[in-house]
């Protein structure tokens, strides 16, 4: 009971808030005054047809892309709120602790998996090298701290299942784990908010499954709010507690699971069929829905 | 049994077939390009009339080696090589056990350094041992560390540079005119030397960094032009194309190399010879070399180190991970510049005169050509570079011997460009990463597994 109060407060209290967020490449209004809240701890999906701008929206979130127009507020834990539109784009994963992935893979191909991960605790250890200072000098501070991120690195290598390969390179590795890779990469700068664009995408079912264990154990361990982007409606039916709908730039539903795939202009706008094919839509994925009920419990 | 003789000695009439079309076409081609320009020739005769000469016999010559190169490599070394590619594949990876020696490569050649100018003093005495110690180990070594300084910014921060050249007059004019003008020791004006020539890394990275690629690439050209130009017009201060000189010498703890009682050859009771100051250069040198080493490596395990990779790397992927690009960039381009500057100053102090004859654009290029030649970011395979590649024209002058053949007008040196063009066409199509392609990674949790050049990036700028 406690714990259900517990998650009631911990749903309403927003950690993202976009508000009336518009982007404008000359002529193409790629986004247009779109609004919507990603709860703390919850798992928020992001969801529309091919070129809806889901993708223009991250790039936004994560200061790749100065909006238009729109306020894009982080409220982290502490109480701190930060104005994302405002900050230069790494400052919004080093101060307002928004972490991402891509749609097409970065990876640092020719460092190995760890140095990835290192890579990531950049600001952390760069503070405790004293700017690099103290570290040339060979001061203890820097090699403490050094061992401490490669205790987290190890952290999430096991958790990505990964720590196999932890001295290959990043470009070695197959495509789903590379994927993962990605995820815990960008786990260890230490996010509050994980943004992941399309991360089952191009991933067989095993490797799918094994995405979805990584990010329901973040959630779980570290009550990281996650806001993802999918294509892939299993996944979003499955992991999510709140999804987002975006069509030609404009929000067109917001909700729970169970509501989005119900409401008709989702299925129509989503899966682009005409009105009569509709009703056919909705027994499709009351099938998909069918198969995961089993699984969820 | 039968059969497999007679499928290879089909296999092989198949080639040879194949091999005299090609060579037929090759013929064919180089008849087609050299007709106009080998086999006819405009002369002027005594009535200052053209006429046209006909050379068909040397046209023929042309055509007869285009043939027979071309039937050559169709029929036997192409096989050949196909041949090796296949054993090559077919034979299983055998874990490679490290000779010792490849293992202790930079201890064994810091050791082989240090013994080299009493090695070379012993073998070709006081006064000949002066060549090998100045032209071939300082000049050597000078390049050793620009390259290594460049190495910085080009191989691990993945920026291209055109303009290193710029840093290294900075420090060389730092020290000229400070030391002319205010008596400064070199002592003292090797670290300020660094600091303006980083300074200056600072100054042309604020505009230029935002650029990436072909276009850092002309900027930084523009700016190693403008360094120069500057230098040579700006003739109250630097003199002009004239240059500084009469720059004072460095000195060991006080003591003076030349012949004065105090001097170092008199205090140590050793004939007067300009040999004591060139091997204490050479060790000069060697250290800073080894210092420039030292911090590279050090840095790379450090998170700037790892920052410059990955900004090689991917950009965009750094900024996720709340790395501030620019700082880092600026950082790389200061420690590059830094390295350069003091090599500026020793090679001022070394050559007593600077002058912007010096600071050619082609020394940029000979310096990042060591780079690539080398390996991007591996300092080993630098060196190596460095060594084949200026030790390699200095071998040039000595070559007495081609007068004899090639008659006494013959100057080798006139050749350096061409060989050194022709040097890094070969390198680059035998080992297009460079001599040393892997990359060290900078922490391990089991085992240290070099990284193979082919997931390695050289960045975009
Ligand atoms: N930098 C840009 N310049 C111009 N147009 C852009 C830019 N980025 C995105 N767009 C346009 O904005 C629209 C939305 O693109 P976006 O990449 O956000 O779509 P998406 O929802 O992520 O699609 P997908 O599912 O294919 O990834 C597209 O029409 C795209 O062409
Ligand atoms: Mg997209």
């Amino acid at each position: 009971m406690a714990l259900e109060t517990t998650t009631m407060t911990m749903t309403q209290d927003p950690i993202l808030k976009v508000e009336h967020l518009s982007m404008r490449f000359g002529g193409l209004m790629a986004i247009n005054d779109f609004s919507f809240e990603a709860h703390r701890g919850d798992i928020t999906a992001l969801i529309g047809p091919n070129g809806a701008g889901k993708t223009t929206v991250f790039n936004c979130i994560t200061g790749f892309y100065k909006p238009t127009m729109g306020m894009i507020t982080m409220k982290q834990r502490s109480g701190k709120e930060y104005l994302l539109e405002r900050l230069p784009d790494f400052e919004i994963t080093k101060h307002a602790k928004v972490a991402r992935t891509f749609q097409n893979i970065r990876m640092f191909s020719g460092m190995t998996v760890l140095e990835n991960l290192l890579v990531a605790q950049h600001n952390k250890l760069m503070l405790a090298s004293g700017y690099t200072v103290l570290g040339l000098l060979g001061f203890p501070a820097y090699r403490q701290a050094s061992r401490e991120a490669t205790e987290l690195a190890k952290h999430w290598l096991e958790k990505a299942s990964l720590i196999d390969r932890a001295d290959d390179p990043a470009g070695d590795l197959p495509y789903g784990a590379q994927r993962r890779l990605e995820i815990a990469r960008a786990m260890c700068t230490g996010p509050e908010l994980l943004c992941l664009d399309e991360p089952a995408a191009g991933l067989n079912p095993r490797e799918s499954h094994a995405l979805n264990e990584l990010l329901q154990g973040i959630r779980r361990d570290t009550g990281t709010s996650i806001l993802l982007i999918e294509h892939d409606m299993s996944v979003v039916m499955e992991i999510s507690d709140h999804v987002v709908v975006l069509e030609y730039g404009q929000k067109i539903s917001d909700g729970t699971p169970d509501f989005v795939k119900n409401d008709p202009k989702v299925i129509a706008a989503y899966l682009g069929v005409e009105d009569e094919e509709v009703e056919e839509v909705i027994e499709q994925i009351e099938e998909i829905e069918g198969g995961q009920g089993g699984t969820k419990q | 049994m039968a059969n497999i003789a007679s499928t290879t000695a089909s296999a092989g009439t198949e080639v040879t077939a194949r091999a005299l079309r090609e060579s037929v076409f090759a013929g064919l081609i180089t008849l087609g390009l050299f007709v106009l320009f080998v086999g006819l020739k405009t002369d002027q005769n005594i009535r200052n009339e053209l006429i046209l000469t006909q050379r068909w016999g040397l046209l023929a010559i042309f055509v007869i080696i285009a043939m027979v190169g071309r039937f050559l490599m169709v029929a036997y070394v192409q096989p050949w090589l196909a041949r090796r590619k296949a054993a090559k594949a077919a034979a299983p990876e055998v874990a490679k056990e490290e000779s010792f020696f490849s293992r202790n490569f930079s201890r064994i050649a810091i050791v082989a350094l240090i013994l080299y100018p009493p090695v070379i003093v012993a073998l070709f005495g006081i006064q000949g041992s002066l060549k090998w110690v100045d032209n071939f180990g300082i000049q050597i070594l000078i390049y050793v560390m620009l390259a290594w300084g460049l190495n910085i910014v080009v191989g691990l921060a993945g920026l291209l540079d055109l303009g290193y050249v710029a840093f290294y007059a900075v420090g060389a004019y730092s020290y000229a005119l400070l030391s002319t003008y205010f008596g400064l020791s070199f002592w003292v004006l090797l670290p300020v030397a660094g600091l303006l020539a980083a300074c200056w890394g600072l100054v042309l990275g604020f505009p230029v960094l935002r650029l990436r690629g072909d276009y850092l690439a002309i900027v930084t050209l523009a700016f190693g032009e403008i360094i120069r130009l500057v230098l040579i017009n700006w003739t109250e201060v630097t003199k002009g194309t004239f240059g500084v000189s009469g720059i004072a010498k460095a000195t060991l703890f006080g003591i003076k190399f030349d012949a004065s009682k105090d001097g170092f050859a008199a205090l140590m009771g050793l004939p007067i010879s300009s040999v004591y100051y060139k091997i204490f250069l050479f060790y000069l040198i060697l250290g800073l070399c080894l210092i420039t080493a030292f911090v590279t490596i050090r840095m790379r395990r450090m998170p700037i180190g790892r920052a410059w990779e990955a900004l090689r790397e991917d950009e965009i992927a750094c900024k996720s991970l709340g790395i501030n690009t620019v700082t880092t960039k600026l950082t790389a381009f200061a420690m590059g510049a830094m390295f350069g500057g003091i090599a500026g100053s020793f090679f001022a102090v070394r050559q007593g005169f600077v002058s912007p004859e010096s600071f050619v654009f082609l020394e940029s290029a000979v310096i990042l050509a060591i780079v690539v030649l080398g390996g991007m970011g591996s300092l080993t395979g630098i060196a190596v570079a460095a060594v084949v590649m200026i030790g390699g024209t200095e071998i040039l002058r000595e070559l007495a011997f081609l007068k004899v053949i090639f008659g006494p007008n013959f100057t080798p040196e006139l050749y350096r460009m061409l060989i050194f063009g022709l040097a890094m066409v070969v390198v680059m199509v035998w080992k297009p990463r460079g001599f040393v392609g892997s990359r060290e990674p900078t922490a391990f949790l089991r085992e240290r597994k070099a990284v193979s050049g082919s997931f390695t990036k050289e960045g975009h700028g």
